[in-house]
């Protein structure tokens, strides 16, 4: 047990706490009992507090763990998190602005709200709502696996279900002040944890590399290690097998980050289009900070670290290299910040993921089935309830479940949120595309991109399916045919499965209109998706 | 192509293209050698990282450059007027 650590950990955290409960109080609405107040914060997040949020929303513990991980484990590969955190911004610039005017003239709260008033049919949006949740959720569990790493490496390594139980009371502590506080709560806590994980990460790029020679020493440290692998896949520079993997990975997470519900909550949360379009210039700078982090998981390899064995499962879990590093590195007192920061890095995004989840279930399944008549008092009610359904169904994830489920589920989930790529970010442009011929390339692309995950192995890690998101293109077949029969080249299975998912909808749109079948009623017009802030069109906050 | 008019759903200006611009990162044979090395970072690594201010630059200048593009605001009564009338489905108060 390392006790300054968990000392300074424990006081950071409850810091955060008290923040979390206070956070209801803080620019408050005339009331909590309505979604644009307990799961949008009220609409009026200025440029910094959305940069906080934002920045600790998409920049996740997890996120801070597994990069370094997978830079320590594969090499290069694992550098796509900053190719993918660079191309984002300007893909996402325009299209962002256009999705928060109409959901602020129409008063949408989730993405299939929108699809919801797009295309008028409930079923579209009821297929985007479901694919936002199974997608969110095993998103949220990896948070935990993210704070438990932390906690492990401090000490708190317990075998078996109380081995979980740190993990526990965090984690309820954390669906209380949700609960409570709404997206206030996260937004509020954001600029601690982000402030933290700055300071933590500064300090450690600029005193690490010194202390082991410098990057040349380093580099030369993680080349020697690939070298005595007997794979030939890893390396500190990419081979002719995995290029293709590694642009189409971070293109195809880059177009899928903003259809994650959690990351537009963020959005839809924002005062209005210069605060967004301000915060798609700044939020690079967490990009650079991913970069050095990710280029930490070279210097645990010089730094000879071993990871911790996961107690509970009993594997080494490769995720506790950077909270090794930290301990092993560091003074215990800021090696305690350093765990601190991960830690609290988890509980932001757990909360805005829980709040959008929950959103999507209230807005597009409740309301819409359940009980149609439900007023804002009673959607906002039912959306707590649900926040706290989400997150204790994450923690028996992790808890019942081996954690490296929620990993191979995440996985899944990026490839299946990427399928509502046409009727959530396209849609925004055009109505082209028909209600069916979506429906349709979702059907395909989802069933297809499930496929070739499940026929992915990993003799590393000793799995017959879902062993990654890399597709040799000689596995690519279409009934049977291989267009790329003996190539050992890799792509991003997410990619062709979102390529097949539009070729089915552009296909199945010609003929349905072709048959002239009812597409829908828009309920937005051209202009919704211009208007600003200070416009009499935008509908009242909170309203009915 | 100039300007849509007002009420167009789409509204262009050149200057989007710069948008395009980081999009060069992901043509990884460009790139993917470790010579020559700045720092002891290979040219793989500091390639990438000085992307992330051309990124900036190029979002930051077409943040700029469009900053007067129409938009809805409260000055526009007639067209907001127009758009307005007749439109039952709004539910404002």
């Amino acid at each position: 047990m390392q006790w300054t650590e968990f000392i300074v950990f424990t006081v950071l955290f409850l810091l955060v706490t008290v923040l979390g409960f206070f956070a209801a109080k803080w620019k408050q609405g005339d009331t909590l009992e309505h979604l644009d107040e307990w799961g949008l914060g009220g609409r009026k997040f200025g440029s910094w507090i959305t940069w906080f949020l934002v920045g600790g929303d998409l920049y996740t513990a997890y996120t801070f763990v597994a990069v370094p991980a997978l830079m320590f484990g594969a090499g290069a590969m694992g550098f796509f998190a900053l190719p993918y955190t660079v191309i984002l911004y300007p893909i996402v610039f325009l299209p962002l602005v256009r999705m928060w005017s109409v959901s602020r003239v129409h008063g949408y709260v989730t993405p299939a709200d929108f699809v919801r008033g797009r295309y008028g049919s409930h079923w579209l949006a009821l297929i985007i709502a479901v694919t936002g949740i199974v997608a969110t959720m095993p998103y949220i569990a990896l948070q935990l696996v993210g704070l438990e790493a932390v906690l492990r490496t401090m000490g708190l390594n317990g075998s078996g279900i109380l081995g979980h139980l740190p993990l526990f009371v965090a984690f309820v502590v954390l669906a209380l002040y949700t609960y409570q506080s709404g997206l206030r709560a996260p937004a509020l806590i954001a600029f601690v944890k982000d402030t933290l994980i700055y300071l933590v990460i500064i300090v450690a790029v600029i005193y690490l590399p010194s202390k082991f020679g410098g990057w040349g020493e380093i580099f030369g440290d993680a080349q020697a290690k690939f070298d005595a692998t007997p794979t030939p896949a890893d390396g500190t520079l990419l081979n002719a097998n995995n290029q293709l993997q590694y642009a189409t990975l971070a293109l195809g997470s880059a177009l899928a980050l903003f259809l994650y519900p959690h990351s537009l909550t963020g959005i839809l949360a924002s005062r209005g289009r210069k605060v967004i379009k301000r915060n798609m210039v700044a939020l690079p700078a967490y990009s650079l900070l991913l970069g050095l982090l990710a280029l930490l998981g070279y210097v645990a390899i010089s730094a000879g670290v071993k990871p911790i064995t996961n107690q509970a499962t009993g594997r080494p879990d490769t995720n506790t290299i950077v909270p090794v590093l930290f301990g092993q590195e560091f003074p215990s007192w800021f090696a305690g910040i350093a765990f601190a920061a991960i830690g609290i890095g988890a509980l932001v995004p757990a909360a805005i993921m829980s709040i959008a989840a929950a959103n999507l279930w209230t807005r597009n399944i409740y309301k819409e089935y359940v009980k149609k008549d439900a007023t804002p008092a009673q959607e906002a009610k039912q959306a707590k309830l649900a926040s706290l359904v989400v997150k204790f169904g994450a923690v028996a994830f992790i808890l019942f479940i081996d954690p490296q489920f929620s990993i191979d589920l995440q996985l899944i989930g990026g490839v299946m949120i990427l399928q509502t790529l046409p009727a959530v970010a396209i849609a925004l442009y055009t109505r082209w595309f028909h209600v069916w011929g979506m429906i349709a390339g979702w059907v395909v692309g989802m069933g297809w991109g499930m496929y070739l995950l499940y026929t992915i192995p990993n003799a590393a890690a000793g799995k017959n399916h879902f062993g990654g998101s890399a597709l040799a293109l000689d596995k690519l077949s279409l009934l049977g045919w291989h267009p790329f029969g003996g190539s050992t080249v890799q792509i991003y299975v997410g990619f062709v499965s979102l390529v097949a998912n539009i070729l089915v909808a552009v296909v199945v749109t010609l003929i349905a209109r072709r048959m002239r079948v009812f597409n829908g009623t828009d309920q937005t017009t051209p202009a919704d998706y211009h208007v600003d802030e200070d416009s009499p069109r935008v509908k009242v906050i909170a309203g009915h | 192509m100039p300007s849509a008019p007002q009420t167009s759903g789409l509204r262009w200006s050149n200057w989007n293209l710069l948008l395009l611009v980081p999009l060069l990162m992901l043509i990884t044979p460009f790139f993917n050698t470790a010579k020559p090395a700045v720092l002891g970072l290979p040219f793989f690594y500091w390639y990438q990282f000085a992307f992330v201010p051309v990124g900036v630059l190029c979002v930051g200048l077409v943040f700029v450059k469009t900053k007067d593009e129409p938009v809805e605001h409260g000055a526009d009564h007639l067209a907001v007027d127009d758009l307005d009338a007749g439109d039952p489905k709004k539910g404002k108060h």
